[in-house]
């Protein structure tokens, strides 16, 4: 495989703790990969080794087939977007904007003007004389990425862009950040734990845990075909339980869930789970509510939420178990006695994994 | 890697510099006071023992701290509560005012405080002339005259401290007292008092360790009261050189084990990041309250801007003409044309001028390279480095002089001994130890506040480590440079206690040509000089507050 930017099996301990483990990623020219996990994922420590700011222990990191592995910081030509902007307040716009200008040579009038198209680029242009107290926190965000990427650098690294504007703020932003960095062209890549923002703004998305690379995919396929149960369950809305595979069926597997047993499409392209315990992992929209009765699991309301066309319905099975189904927003009211079917819908939304995964 | 390498050969240098200019001479204290013609002896520790005149000393250092604590808390305390509760008249005038004695030196202080209320004072004549005594009222001597300036200078930092304290309270504790029931006693009880707690404990500490190093008042006014550090520099005197150092350990020893009984109290944070706003001031609405409220204050104001009014006045007065009048007969701008003109009088300020500059510069630098060496990365004895810095501060001015005419008043280089005594090397040198606390607090203060982001920003807009710097971390660490160095720079400038020990004729600063021309009776030159330290201090001092504490 050969791409633009290539991280090759990094490996970066900190006081003997893994943070980062056996990390390969490699990125084609203008794509952009959001890494995307929990904090303590490894995800912030991967981004500094792209960086230099750390050298990983083992592994190699390389542009165009050169190895800066331990290129510095400095010489990296690596632009990037920090997560409080650290735009420099004793300098105006300009001066920020121009910093990293002047550290390739550029003087006078060119580098007026490579600024000024830096700040054009993010809709910023006349701004160079303002101070930073006096932006708001959107245009310190785009003064950030602007003074990132005038000096052009050869891949941009984002670190959670948009975690510190207001959520009105976000869902612009987010537009504005892609349709930026596509007109640019440029390799990026985006750390975050927002989905959203990772599902938007990746053409790729990067699972990870504890340092581990779970799952590297479009949005789509992260959603419809988790790599396991982690995954599954940390894209998207899920309930999971633990369920008994009773076998083969015609189109899937046959499984016993609390005191029914369904028949269930376990996935395209996924191995066959042997009989025996298994867990389950069910998108609420995989799931309908019926009356009670045979082939549905006999379970009791207690919760509702409302988010617009649907609810989502807390439901408690007679074991015990807690399931999320989606719903007609009046379909039935929290106490109420209830069976849960799989829904009609052929295929999807339901997920078998071994049982030893967490 | 090679940088790393470098950062490590630096600290290393700092540390062997520092355990040179500040352990190392008060351990040949020690050795001194320890060690005798014929080899190691506790005869001069006995002989301490032994003295009751020793004994007195020390105790009169340790009661004058404790009743100066007492009486600073007393007079602080409630000019805070009063002025960070209620809207007075004039209330930001007046709060103002009220920080003014923190900007005389010491030794002015105490000058002005002859001024005013010494024998020929201006008060004391006063006092006499109305009640139409033969004597004058009072004698200002003693341990009375002592406390009295203490407690006049020294309030400031209860008071500092505790509306600093009571800024940082958040409001919304008070309202969520009151609405849990609670009156007005029981929110002062069991909210804002333990609020205060570590502000009050921060002032006590601070105003116990001045007041134990405090050399300028008992000094002039003691008389016969002794305490601490006037005694070690009437036994050096006296030639008694290996007793003067056993007084210089034991005076040591009672600063440290004070700072190690005090030292849970700390300086409130002059800003938290925290929510809430401090409680709302409130106006006084009734009519008569409030006229009395505002007489009261500004009676205050007026007590205590009397001393600055009165060096003032005296420096316009010509040489020999107020006697016994209340006013100046006479006034003249002599006094301040001799300190230009007169090349004799005008050295003492230019030697104070650069004396405390190249200390000041001295101390930023090496403050400034030990805190951007030691911050967040992991160089060895970076913690020891801080600790170093901060020991002059606990350690007694008095003491320190001592410990450095110690050590540099023998030539053994291997020793890293050198004959600096009675060289204008000795002085600067002094100064430096005794800014690196102030200093380096300061500057240390700045560096871990810097966002370690800003510089590995720099680094991937391939600045290099000095551009960084040069454009990035010092432009930034300005404010707090500027705010340390004034704070040195006024020290050292008004400085009297190391210098009084340690000076030369040719580097003969300010203080010591006060203290002559006090001797000589020439009372207008010695105040247009206190007049000079006073304005320069205040303007140091007002530089450094402004860009200091306004970013």
């Amino acid at each position: 495989m050969t791409g633009f930017l290539r991280l090759e099996a990094l490996v970066k301990r900190f006081d003997g703790v893994l943070a980062v483990d056996r990390l390969s990623l490699s990125l084609a020219r203008g794509e952009m990969v959001a890494l995307l996990g929990p904090s303590g994922s490894g995800k912030t420590t991967t981004l500094r080794l792209l960086a230099g700011f750390e050298t990983p222990d083992a592994g190699r990191v390389l542009v165009d087939g050169e190895d800066v592995t331990r290129v510095e910081p400095v010489a990296r030509r690596f632009g990037m977007v920090f997560q409080h902007y650290a735009l420099f307040p004793h300098l105006d716009v300009g001066e920020n904007v121009a910093f990293g200008l002047e550290s390739l040579g550029l003087r006078g009038h060119e580098l007026t003007q490579r600024a000024a198209r830096a700040l054009d680029l993010v809709d910023l242009a006349g701004y160079e004389r303002r101070h930073i107290g006096q932006l708001s926190g959107g245009q310190q965000q785009r003064v950030a990425l602007a003074r990132a990427l005038a000096p052009e650098p050869r891949v941009l690294l984002l670190d959670e862009p948009l975690s510190n504007l207001d959520p009105t703020l976000r869902e612009r932003t987010r537009h504005e950040i892609r349709e930026l960095i596509h007109r640019v062209g440029i390799t990026t890549v985006l750390v975050t734990h927002e989905q959203d923002e990772a599902f938007e703004l990746g053409d790729r998305v990067a699972v990870l845990r504890d340092g581990r690379l779970e799952q590297l995919g479009t949005p789509d396929e992260l959603y419809t075909a988790p790599a396991n149960a982690f995954v599954g369950g940390f894209i998207g809305r899920s309930s999971r339980l633990e369920v008994t595979v009773v076998g083969p069926a015609p189109r899937g597997v046959r499984i016993a869930i609390g005191g029914a047993e369904w028949e269930i499409d376990a996935g395209p392209g996924r191995p066959a789970i042997p009989p025996g315990p298994a867990m389950m992992l069910v998108r609420p929209e995989a799931l309908r509510l019926t009356p009670p009765g045979a082939g549905a699991v006999p379970a009791t309301i207690t919760g509702r939420r409302f988010v617009g066309p649907s609810a989502l319905f807390r439901a408690v099975t007679d074991q015990g178990a807690g399931l999320e189904v989606a719903a007609p927003p009046h379909a039935v009211v929290p106490g109420a006695r209830v069976g849960i079917m799989p829904s009609r819908r052929e295929g999807g939304g339901i997920h078998l994994f071994p049982v030893e995964e967490r | 890697m090679r940088g790393e390498q470098r950062r490590q050969i630096v600290g290393a240098g700092i540390l062997v510099l520092l355990l040179w200019l500040v352990v190392y001479p008060l351990l040949l204290v020690l050795v001194e006071g320890l060690h005798g013609p014929r080899g190691w002896t506790l005869e001069f520790v006995r002989l301490f023992l032994h003295r009751p005149t020793e004994w007195r000393a020390l105790w009169g250092s340790l009661w004058i701290s404790l009743v100066s604590v007492v009486l600073a808390a007393v007079v602080g305390i409630p000019l805070a509560l009063l002025f960070g509760r209620y809207d007075l008249p004039g209330g930001r005038v007046l709060s103002g005012l009220v920080a003014l004695p923190a900007v005389l030196p010491p030794l002015v202080g105490v000058l002005a405080f002859l001024f005013l209320y010494g024998e020929s004072g201006f008060v004391s004549l006063l006092v006499q002339r109305l009640l139409g005594l033969e004597e004058p009222p009072w004698r200002l001597q003693g341990a009375g005259a002592i406390l009295l300036v203490h407690a006049y200078s020294m309030y400031v930092y209860f008071y500092l401290f505790t509306r600093a304290a009571l800024g940082s309270l958040d409001a919304s504790l008070l309202e969520a007292a009151s609405s849990l029931g609670a009156g007005r006693w029981r929110r002062l009880r069991q909210v804002v008092l333990p609020h205060l707690y570590p502000a009050l404990g921060g002032a006590a500490l601070l105003t116990f360790m001045t007041s134990l190093a405090s050399f300028s008042a008992p000094y002039i006014f003691g008389g016969g009261f002794r305490v601490m550090t006037t005694q070690i520099v009437a036994t050096r005197l006296n030639g008694e050189n290996e007793l003067a150092m056993v007084e210089t350990i034991s005076l040591t020893l009672v600063a440290l084990l004070a700072l190690w009984l005090l030292r849970g109290g700390r300086a409130p944070e002059a800003s938290g990041g925290r929510k809430g706003s401090g409680p709302t001031r409130v106006p006084v609405r009734r009519p008569g309250m409030r006229l009395l409220l505002a007489v009261v204050a500004w009676g205050l104001a007026a007590f205590l801007l009397l001393p600055h009014l009165t060096l003032l006045l005296v420096s316009f007065v010509p040489l020999g003409t107020w006697t016994t009048e209340p006013l100046p007969p006479a006034y003249t701008l002599r006094n301040y044309l001799a300190l230009v003109t007169d090349p004799v009088r005008s050295r003492p300020l230019l030697n104070s001028l650069w004396l405390a500059s190249a200390a000041t510069a001295a101390a930023v630098g090496i403050a400034l390279l030990a805190s951007l060496l030691g911050v967040g990365r992991r160089v060895r004895g970076a913690r020891l480095v801080e600790g170093l810095l901060a020991l002059p501060w606990a350690v007694p001015g008095t003491v320190f002089a001592i410990a450095i005419a110690t050590a540099f008043s023998v030539r053994a280089p291997w020793a890293g001994r050198f004959i600096l005594v009675g060289t204008i090397w000795i002085l600067p040198l002094a100064y430096l130890v005794r800014n690196l606390p102030i200093t380096s607090r300061a500057i240390l203060a700045g560096v871990r506040a810097l966002d370690p982001s800003l510089d590995e920003a720099a680094a991937t807009l391939g600045a290099g480590r000095w551009r960084t710097l040069r454009r990035v971390t010092l432009p930034l660490l300005r404010p707090a440079v500027l705010a340390g160095a004034s704070l040195a720079f006024v020290t050292a400038f008004g400085d009297f206690v190391t210098s009084v020990m340690l000076y030369t004729y040719d580097t003969r600063p300010i203080s010591m040509e006060i203290l002559s021309s006090l001797r000589q009776s020439d009372v207008g030159v010695a105040a247009a000089y206190g007049v000079v330290l006073m304005l320069v201090s205040a303007a140091v001092f007002a530089v450094g507050a402004e860009r200091g504490g306004g970013g």
